[in-house]
């Protein structure tokens, strides 16, 4: 009987209408609705929406909705729709130093100018489940907005004043290189590598960071500040030749003061690690700080021999996206290539066949790959 | 979902960058462009390559053909036909002979294919010595000097390990005599049909970021040694539908008592053996 698969278009349309429903879930529980995301799961929009490389907030719940839930999947739509869109302008640089803040701490300083601004954070909760949260009372009580602190200048910069780290570096004027444009080259530039972080998987970058500090690349971190703000982005239209606001996104961004370096003819100074990611990915933007200060290894004259510090398989291997349907490629038919290998492994079997019959011959363990 | 989407999803600046990288791929037979690869609505890893070398080059009527493992109703297959069906509106056909461009992964047609065909195949890793060396920056080196014998050395572990070079698919080969050159996951069966093939062949992959290509009639040559000649698969049994003896054979598992049947990979081949055999 000829088992092979057929109806391949078929079986598609009962998959795509079966998705839809388990999308759905029960008809009798209401239907999520984008707002209800954006508000009350704003941290897994802050996700896709970073590493999905576009602000929006109403396309990131869209798509966490239609995903399911699997952020992964819905960084994945969100990128396929972000290709499509045609680049209008650049926007200047962001100024964090000026943004107002809804975060600022310092792990260097005791205290800072602006002060240490708390924020919402999860740090000091205890992590009991809160068995309240659990009924949907429909009377939340509203907590008391409070104005945002103002903008306070930013803790690296006092330590810049006494060139004790190492300095920003100069805009000399050249654009960045674009990821999303143009294949990536190594040695690639810090701009280069920074994006890609930026939109690299955090698990992945988590797991990275974490190994510098279990020695694989260690560079003794201090977070010198971490700051969550609301920053404005400008552009200059060229008809108008000066700054215009087109509206504000909500940033973090992670400073960390690492090991310092010095030389005869230079002076030493701390070095830097930097992170910034959209929303409030905290987790995210201080491993990033993490990678990118060990990818910094060759300039700064350290032996690359981490694999956090190499720049090849950090960047090759950050993009979920990417890895994602990589390794789950392997659910496609590879029948041919598998009668190859089969092909080839019964010859040559048969080339060494042992009368005793020896089903198991350790030569062979290497032939699949 | 094609509403405010241009002709065959990709925009005319993405496909105008595509193109110049297929141009200098032509020029340069085997050797890896690196193209501005976007982010397709389907997985990396799927064809993403493939798919926009397609998207760049078809034009309203070209007539598409897609195969997975040779055959055109396997899903990945359809799902990239029904694609560039819905994107492009353009006409499409199971028959090797009726398409003016073929996507493929995985295999190359039995049929011989004409000089007014483009073969696209879908390359997850383009780099031939990637196994060997996994830094882009070294492989790009040891290209550059031409620098293969790691290669040889390889193939030759392989005789010297089970007495056969045992590399059955993706088998590199050297393009025009300079560029070594992986011909995607094609069994090494399909290789000799890329040596002066008539057609142009497109690779494109995508989430690596790379086109390469073979123009027309362009010598493709498997590597192997004097002692120990390039050969093919071949089976001791012929298709059991269409009993073809020279096609590349899939076998199928029918029963859980070691049954076994083997049958064309290349779907429109083996229906238009039978369909010349008995017409009615």
């Amino acid at each position: 009987m000829y088992v092979a698969v057929k109806g391949g278009e078929k079986a598609i349309d009962a998959a795509h209408r079966l998705l839809a429903k388990n999308r759905r879930g029960d008809p009798m529980v209401p239907e999520l609705a984008l707002d209800q995301i954006s508000q009350q799961l704003s941290l897994a929009v802050d996700r896709v929406m970073t590493e999905g490389s576009i602000y929006d907030r109403e396309l990131a719940a869209l798509a966490i909705k239609q995903a399911r839930g699997d952020l992964i999947e819905a960084i994945f739509l969100l990128r396929a729709y972000r290709t499509t869109l045609p680049r209008l302008a650049e926007s200047l640089p962001i100024d964090t130093g000026a943004a107002f803040l809804r975060r600022r701490i310092s792990a260097t300083f005791k205290d800072v100018p602006g002060g240490q601004v708390l924020g919402g954070t999860f740090d000091y909760t205890h992590r009991l489940l809160d068995f309240d949260l659990a009924a949907t009372s429909g009377a939340d009580r509203p907590v008391e907005a409070a104005d945002l602190p103002p903008p306070a200048p930013r803790v690296l910069d006092a330590l810049n004043a006494e060139d004790l780290i190492e300095r920003a570096p100069v805009d000399r004027g050249i654009a960045p290189p674009d990821l999303t444009r143009q294949p990536v080259e190594f040695p690639a530039a810090r701009a280069l590598r920074l994006q890609n972080l930026a939109r690299g998987d955090e698990g992945f970058l988590l797991g990275l960071g974490y190994s510098t500090q279990r020695g694989y690349g260690h560079n003794h971190p201090f977070a010198g500040e971490i700051r969550a703000a609301e920053v404005v982005v400008e552009i200059v239209p060229e008809e108008l030749g000066f700054p215009v606001a087109i509206g504000e996104i909500t940033v973090t961004e992670c400073e960390m003061v690492n090991q310092f370096k010095g030389s005869p003819t230079e002076p030493a100074r701390f070095t830097r690690g930097y992170g910034l990611v959209f929303g409030e990915c905290e987790r995210k933007a201080m491993a990033m700080a993490l990678v990118d200060r060990a990818l910094r290894a060759p300039e700064l004259g350290e032996e690359v021999a981490a694999p956090a510090q190499d720049e090849e398989f950090v960047l090759y291997h950050s993009d979920n996206v990417e890895a994602s349907g990589f390794v789950q490629h392997l659910k496609l038919p590879h029948y041919v290539d598998f009668q190859a290998e089969l092909n080839v492994l019964r010859k040559i079997r048969a080339g060494t066949a042992d009368p005793g019959g020896a089903e198991d011959s350790p030569a062979m363990t290497e032939a699949a790959k | 979902m094609t509403g405010g989407y241009n002709f065959a999803y990709l925009d005319e600046q993405t496909k105008r960058m595509i193109r110049r990288a297929l141009l200098k791929a032509v020029a340069l037979p085997g050797y890896q462009v690196p193209f501005g690869s976007r982010e397709m609505p389907l997985p990396y890893g799927w064809g993403t390559g493939g798919i926009q070398v397609t998207a760049s080059i078809i034009g309203a009527d070209d007539t598409l053909k897609v195969i997975d493992q040779g055959a055109d109703d396997t899903t990945n297959a359809v799902s990239i036909r029904r694609f560039f069906a819905k994107t492009a509106g353009v006409a499409t056909t199971e028959q090797t002979g009726a398409a003016t461009i073929i996507q493929t992964r995985h295999r190359i047609p039995e049929t011989k294919l004409r000089d007014d065909q483009i073969m696209v195949f879908q390359v997850p890793i383009p780099e031939p010595l990637r196994w060997l060396e996994p830094r882009e920056a070294e492989t790009r080196r040891m290209h550059a000097y031409a620098d293969y014998a790691v290669m040889h050395v390889r193939l030759y572990e392989d005789v010297a390990r089970y007495g056969r070079i045992a590399t059955a698919y993706d088998y590199p080969v050297v393009v025009n005599g300079r560029y070594l050159m992986r011909p995607s996951p094609i069994p090494k069966f399909d290789n000799p049909k890329l040596d002066r093939s008539p057609a142009l062949m497109l690779f494109g992959a995508g989430r690596e970021k790379r086109i390469y290509a073979v123009p027309p009639y362009t010598p493709v040559k498997s590597l192997d040694f004097d002692d120990h000649p390039f050969t093919v698969e071949s089976w001791d049994r012929s298709c059991a539908l269409c009993g073809a003896d020279d096609s590349f054979l899939d076998e199928v598992i029918v029963d859980d008592r070691g049954g076994r049947m083997f049958v064309c990979s290349d779907t429109d081949h083996c229906r238009g053996r039978r369909d010349a055999e008995q017409p009615a």
